[in-house]
């Protein structure tokens, strides 16, 4: 690990100030930053601890909660009313990681999380997001976690989490602090953004921006199902997930919201998806047609073309299991 | 700055780049602990930090101002081994034996766990009751790879602990 200076702020705008510096990155639980500091794909000149902060509480928010950013994945995912009222999201967190992971890992640290793109965590090949303009070993290399929506030629790799992709479902909002002491909330499904010419940027944070919680809205009616498809049960990454929100009435689909990991720089969601379904009678032909106008622009890379039909094949099972349809 | 490691206060490392898992090894002398991988996915490095169980090697000591660390070496000895140790022996649940100490320190963590209510990927009813069913077991204990393969006698130990931890709760 390089050498670089530990920096404790006790307060917010003090450690938006540490980190307005260009080589400074917060820390809070660690447990993906100290691995990147091992393989010097994150190379600080100063590490702030924000663990000082107070920022863990998960408390109500009007009808709806707010989770801090320093709340753990653990605390959140065994919060009696993240349980009981936005369970998509402590089935999404559950599915992730393992559990002595979860009990360091943090709201803010889980959304800001790098991808596992091999090329990226390995400093001998080329990644334009670790190193702009060296190139994308990922496009004509080993490519089975890679996306297959809103990709460029510049990077396909994926936002691997699975913690954000419920929470887009949810249309949850991040709460951010800039460094001129201002607070403003981004859709969370805005947060994350597509690679494009400059995939060194997972998100839109800025110089001195500090996450200070997550604010999901007040609950819905439905049914709430994270389905992950991954290559064993337990601690991997997602091929693909589906996170959905979906609410019956009189025998057809009302409000309906979906949300997709494993499949492109960030939680994808396509409100046209949701527009199909909406309203309609379900049926494995309805499914289909709204599984088609997700993937109309999907493309794989080799390695990953399997993930075309797999998607197909998950919105489906989900849809089913949402709608209660016998398969 | 101190923290407190099976009882014992220990002033903490100077240099920041220091894992928990290096002190521990080192600085400590505590070799208990083992490093496997040293990247979060093995489990060798499990300890318990305020009761909670984490990988050692992802945090820093300098992090830890303050903390209580649990390790191997605290849950029990050669004579008087603690009751998940106990069990770990009674079954076999090991061959070369490197990833016990973090199998154990799992476990007991993981106990807790479930006796808090907390519930887990394969649990089917979120608001429910846990019952540590093995697959219960296995899910909860993902973070823990055994590379000999000594699985089900792990889980087997890990049922008769969890059996006898519950007859003391009561008894007490």
């Amino acid at each position: 690990m390089k050498p670089f200076a530990y920096l404790r702020p006790d307060s917010l705008t003090h450690a938006s100030q540490l980190t307005e510096e260009p080589s400074a990155i917060p820390i809070a639980g660690g447990t993906n930053l100290l691995d990147l500091m091992k393989l010097q794909v994150e190379t600080p000149e100063s590490l702030i601890d924000v663990n000082k902060l107070s920022l863990s509480e998960i408390g109500d928010e009007g009808e709806g909660l707010r989770i801090g950013a320093l709340a753990t994945n653990t605390a959140t995912a065994a919060h009696p009313r993240v349980r009981s009222d936005y369970p998509v999201l402590a089935r999404a967190i559950l599915a992730g990681a393992t559990q002595q992971l979860r009990n360091k890992a943090t709201t803010a640290g889980n959304l800001c999380q790098r991808t596992r793109c091999y090329y990226f965590t390995n400093i001998d090949q080329p990644c334009n997001k670790r190193e702009p303009g060296s190139g994308c070993g990922a496009l004509d290399g080993i490519a089975r976690l890679h996306a297959i929506l809103g990709a460029s030629s510049q990077c396909i790799a994926t936002y691997p989490g699975d913690m954000a992709v419920a929470m887009a479902a949810l249309g949850a909002e991040v709460e951010i602090m800039n460094a001129g002491g201002e607070t403003t909330r981004v859709p969370l499904e805005d947060f994350h953004r597509l690679p494009g010419d400059t995939p060194e940027k997972d998100n839109i944070l800025e110089s001195g921006d500090i996450i200070t919680g997550v604010i999901l809205p007040a609950p819905v009616k439905g049914v709430q199902l994270y389905r992950k498809v991954r290559e064993r049960s337990s601690y991997a990454f997602a091929l693909c997930s589906v996170a959905a929100i979906v609410n019956m009435e009189e025998g057809r689909i009302g409000d309906i919201a979906l949300a997709f990991g494993g499949l492109a720089h960030k939680p994808w969601r396509d409100k046209r998806v949701e527009e199909a379904l909406k309203g309609t009678e379900p049926s494995l032909k309805g499914f289909d047609e709204a599984a088609e106008i997700l993937l109309e622009d999907a493309q794989g890379y080799g390695e990953n073309d399997f993930k075309i039909p797999l998607t197909r094949r998950t919105l489906k099972a989900v849809l089913c299991e949402a709608t209660g349809m016998d398969t | 700055m101190t923290l407190t490691i099976n009882g014992e206060s220990r002033s903490l490392p100077e240099d920041p780049r220091i894992s928990l898992l290096d002190y521990l090894r080192q600085g400590a002398g505590l070799t208990g602990t083992k490093k496997g991988c040293d990247h979060g996915q093995c489990g060798a490095c499990t300890v318990l930090v305020n009761g909670v169980r984490i990988n050692s090697c992802l945090t820093l000591a300098v992090m830890h101002d303050g903390d209580d660390i649990t390790t191997i070496e605290g849950m029990g000895t050669p004579d008087d081994l603690s009751p998940m140790q106990a069990a770990f022996v009674k079954h076999d649940g090991y061959q070369c034996g490197y990833c016990t100490p973090g199998q154990i320190c799992s476990a007991v963590a993981m106990l807790d766990e479930v006796a808090a209510g907390w519930p887990s990927d394969v649990t089917d009813d979120l608001n429910g009751k846990v019952e540590l069913t093995g697959d219960e077991i296995r899910e909860r204990m993902s973070g823990n790879l055994c590379r000999c393969g000594a699985y089900s006698n792990i889980v087997e130990a890990i049922q008769e602990a969890a059996l006898e931890t519950k007859t003391a709760g009561a008894d007490a």
